[in-house]
């Protein structure tokens, strides 16, 4: 501890105002704030303060991600030995998939940290702490074998295009992981959809590491005949992106950010109601397999649950008002199915009904605060 | 004679008490908290009024250095209401007018005679006595201050008829006085404030009581005005909630308001035709050694309550309280609103990876940090950040402690971008920044709430001016 503060306090004279490094300020500055909390004290008004702060909160986020993480790598390798049809145990098939993993995870910060750096410097502002939590999410939604190269590409996208030309944290009207997931998906179709890319291994010998969401939307079997079972799909033995697959893992994180308040419990709740309620009606009607679909097994399969917990609770590209939150989840939840169910070509609906949802966030928000208003007016007549 | 008749049938409307339930809101249990008995200290010989105290205030000086000075003197006065007078709280000589920035009046220093003499002001009965009676001996005398108007958060404008008036008898903030113990006894003195403070408005005087207590019979048995139980936590206390609760302020609308020990100077004026401003004070927080209530005079030094009391370190000392108060310093002054001096540790400290560590000791309202398995802990808290300043990210966390129908993040957003409508629109009227303290207690990205609301304040006052 003294060790790192020794160091910081020597090189400290090069980046405050005057030193050779000056515009490198807010670099030096993200690696101090992060190794000690800095010494600032309050100047008025509320003398004292809440000890949380957006590292924690951030850091909370990540945390809840760990059984996603966790069980994520053990699938990667479970599913590569079950596809090359090899006997394994817990331990090989984890380590198997830590080592397909790490790479994604480096990529993905490194280089979303490296443009979020390049943005501070440049701006002269403090780096937030958003891109820890944004870093994490990027693998967890990309399918294993996904190629270092593309997901650079869709990071640098994401952090551009999906915040810094917006203002940077906190005025991004898209979710960012998913603007990187999106991009990908309508570059390179061929490496995010299909039976090949879920897999690690797969058609190599003919195997098949088709999503339950793809063999569905085939249209050739139901949901009844699959080769995969409800149990399967809440533990999440099944082949889909690194994080998405274990209803169980995400659950666990979902509680995490429901009790620290961390995410927002009305938008997780709403969405898993809203898209339950969809799929229902839809099962009166039934014409193809994904309609038939028990509603139940539609909240399990594809990215819905991990979309639900981790992507729609973004705050901000999210309904800001606790009834718009109500509103916001509901809907994500009905078009998610309503993407499923009616175009085959994009099973994963969650993505599309998210983002689509980001954007009109405002507009329910807006709703919300005008009835607020009215109410206000109101006590005047 | 209609003065009377009004005031006659004023007594005969039955009151119509309401009880309110407040079920947002956030309580920081804190450690510190004064002791309810007296201790006593040799008086201080320095007393300084500053018109810093009173937001929007231009002052104008009465006096200059060297002057003798009478307790209820004018010492200096509103430059845009000259009716406005500000007075000083003991007799003694004018030793010292200091100046800022732009020669602004920062402080009017006096040093106090052993025995204090008064302004004499006359004293008449309550019945008797007009609207514009009392409002002119309270000009004169310099109690009129205590009388402070919604919207803006400001000394209230004599020539206004405010629609009601309000008195919060309990704080809520952490750490804050005891009106209950405060006041005992001073039932008879209380209630003869109250029956000239009722002759102000032409509404009614709504007396907020702790409705999680059993408040003083000081409280309880006033006449002449609706008593209103409040429970919850807070800022249940605010004055501001209560009156979005009771009775909300439209564009346009005046509420006044004052606190229990602004009464008792007002009946003390009335009943001895003295400005005394002597008040009780609870000294509290961590850093105090011995916290207790003491005896003393608006505008004294703090220096005599301090001595040999506090604990060793890097101190911060604050009039008013933990929430909203004022930082001063060892030789700083008691504020003319305040009635708790809090002191607590500064915290100028770095904590390693302080983010990632469980946190049993920290305080948070979410629950981020393992203390949330010790739900009444009693914390120690400092004046550390415990962050940096960030863009907003969070939402929802400011809506869980202001307990009125407000959307506080657009309306703080509003006032950032200067929307003046839309700040209207939202409710701007209705707050202050106080309302807002736990708003920035409870933030996140650490933004300056209060500040900003303040600011907005001033910004939508002068526009409506």
């Amino acid at each position: 501890m003294k060790l790192f503060k020794n160091i910081l306090e020597s090189v400290k004279p090069l980046f405050v105002k005057g030193g050779k490094l000056e515009k490198m300020y807010p670099a030096y500055d993200a690696f101090e704030t992060f190794l000690f909390v800095p010494d600032h004290t309050t100047k008025s008004g509320s003398h004292i303060r809440d000890a949380v702060d957006l590292k924690r909160t951030m850091a909370f986020v990540v945390l809840s991600l760990i059984p996603c993480i966790i069980f994520g790598m053990w699938n990667i390798g479970d599913q590569y030995f079950n596809a090359i049809s090899v006997e394994t145990n817990f331990l090989n098939n984890l380590i198997f998939g830590f080592w397909k993993f790490l790479p994604l995870l480096a990529v993905s910060y490194a280089v979303g940290l490296s443009v979020e750096f390049a943005f501070a410097i440049s701006r002269g502002h403090s780096v937030n702490e958003g891109y820890l939590v944004t870093g994490m999410l990027i693998p967890l939604i990309m399918p294993v074998d996904v190629p270092l190269w593309m997901l650079a590409v869709s990071v640098v996208f994401a952090v551009v295009i999906g915040k810094e030309v917006f203002g940077g944290t906190g005025m991004n009207i898209l979710n960012p992981a998913l603007t990187a997931r999106a991009f990908l998906f309508f570059a390179y179709p061929s490496y995010m959809s299909g039976d090949k890319v879920w897999v690690h291994g797969a058609g190599l010998d003919g195997y098949s590491g088709e999503t339950i969401l793809g063999a569905l939307a085939s249209n050739t079997s139901s949901w009844d005949n699959l080769k995969w079972n409800f149990n399967d799909a809440l533990i999440g033995y099944i082949p889909g992106s690194v994080g998405e697959t274990s209803f169980i893992a995400i659950i666990i994180g979902a509680l995490i950010l429901i009790f620290s308040g961390v995410g927002s419990w009305r938008i997780i709740l709403s969405t898993f109601l809203g898209g339950y309620l969809t799929a229902l009606l839809f099962n009166l009607w039934g014409v193809n397999f994904l309609m038939s679909t028990p509603a139940h097994i539609h909240l399990l399969i594809g990215g819905f649950a991990f979309g639900a917990v981790f992507m729609s609770t973004d705050p901000v590209s999210g309904s800001q008002t606790n009834k718009g939150k109500i509103i916001y989840g509901l809907l994500i939840g009905f078009f998610a199915i309503v993407i499923r169910v009616f175009n085959p070509a994009y099973p994963e609906g969650m993505m599309l009904a998210i983002l689509l949802m980001n954007v009109f966030a405002p507009l329910i928000d807006h709703y919300i605060v005008d009835a607020n208003i009215k109410n206000r007016l109101k006590r005047i007549n | 004679m209609q003065i009377y008749t009004f005031a006659a049938e004023k007594s005969n409307l039955k009151s119509m008490s309401k009880e309110i339930r407040l079920k947002k809101g956030l309580n920081i249990n804190l450690l510190g908290e004064a002791d309810k008995v007296y201790a006593s200290v040799k008086p201080t010989e320095r007393y300084v009024v500053k018109p810093t105290d009173f937001h929007a205030l231009t002052p104008k000086l009465a006096v200059k250095v060297g002057d003798k000075v009478k307790a209820g003197t004018t010492l200096f006065f509103d430059k845009y209401n000259d009716k406005v007078n500000f007075s000083a709280p003991v007799s003694g000589e004018v030793i010292d007018i200091v100046r800022g920035a732009k020669r602004k009046i920062l402080e009017v220093v006096l040093k106090a005679d052993v025995v204090i003499e008064y302004e004499h002001f006359n004293s008449d009965n309550a019945k008797s006595i007009s609207r514009e009676q009392i409002i002119d001996t309270m000009l004169k005398s310099g109690v009129w201050p205590f009388i402070r108007q919604k919207p803006y958060d400001i000394i209230a404008n004599p020539t206004d008829m405010p629609k009601a008036i309000f008195i919060s008898a309990f704080n809520s903030a952490p750490l804050t006085i005891d009106n209950d113990f405060a006041l005992y006894g001073m039932d008879e003195l209380f209630q003869k404030g109250l029956d000239y403070i009722t002759k102000l408005s032409s509404g009614k005087t709504h007396l907020n009581i702790d409705g999680n207590t059993n408040p003083s019979k000081v409280f309880t048995g006033a006449k002449g005005v609706d008593i209103n139980k409040i429970s919850g936590a807070h800022p249940a206390g605010n004055v501001g909630v209560q009156v979005h609760h009771i009775d909300p302020i439209n564009k346009g609308e005046v509420v006044w308001y004052l606190q229990p020990q602004d009464v008792i100077a007002i009946a003390r004026l009335f009943t001895e035709g003295k400005y005394d401003v002597s008040r009780i004070v609870a000294l509290a927080g961590s850093q105090v050694k011995k916290p207790k209530y003491y005896r003393t005079i608006a505008g004294a030094t703090v220096a005599n309550l301090l001595f040999d009391n506090i604990n060793e370190g890097d101190n911060r000392i604050i009039s008013g309280d933990i929430l909203t108060g004022q930082h001063i310093d060892l030789n700083g002054t008691l504020g003319f609103y305040d009635t708790t001096i809090t002191i607590i540790e500064e915290g100028k400290e770095q904590e390693f990876l302080g983010w990632i560590l469980p946190g049993l000791h920290k305080f948070s309202a979410s629950k981020t940090f393992l203390s949330w398995l010790t739900p009444s802990k009693k914390y120690t808290l400092n004046a550390n950040m415990h962050g940096e300043e960030r863009a907003y990210v969070m939402t929802g966390e400011y809506e869980k402690v202001l307990p009125m129908d407000i959307l506080p993040a657009h309306l703080i957003k509003a006032c950032m971008i200067e929307d003046i409508e839309l700040m209207e629109n939202l409710g701007i009227y209705e707050v202050s920044p106080e309302d807002f303290a736990l708003c920035e207690f409870v933030c996140t990205s650490k933004i300056e709430v209060q500040t900003i609301i303040r600011n907005a304040l001033e910004l939508v006052r002068k526009e409506n001016s």
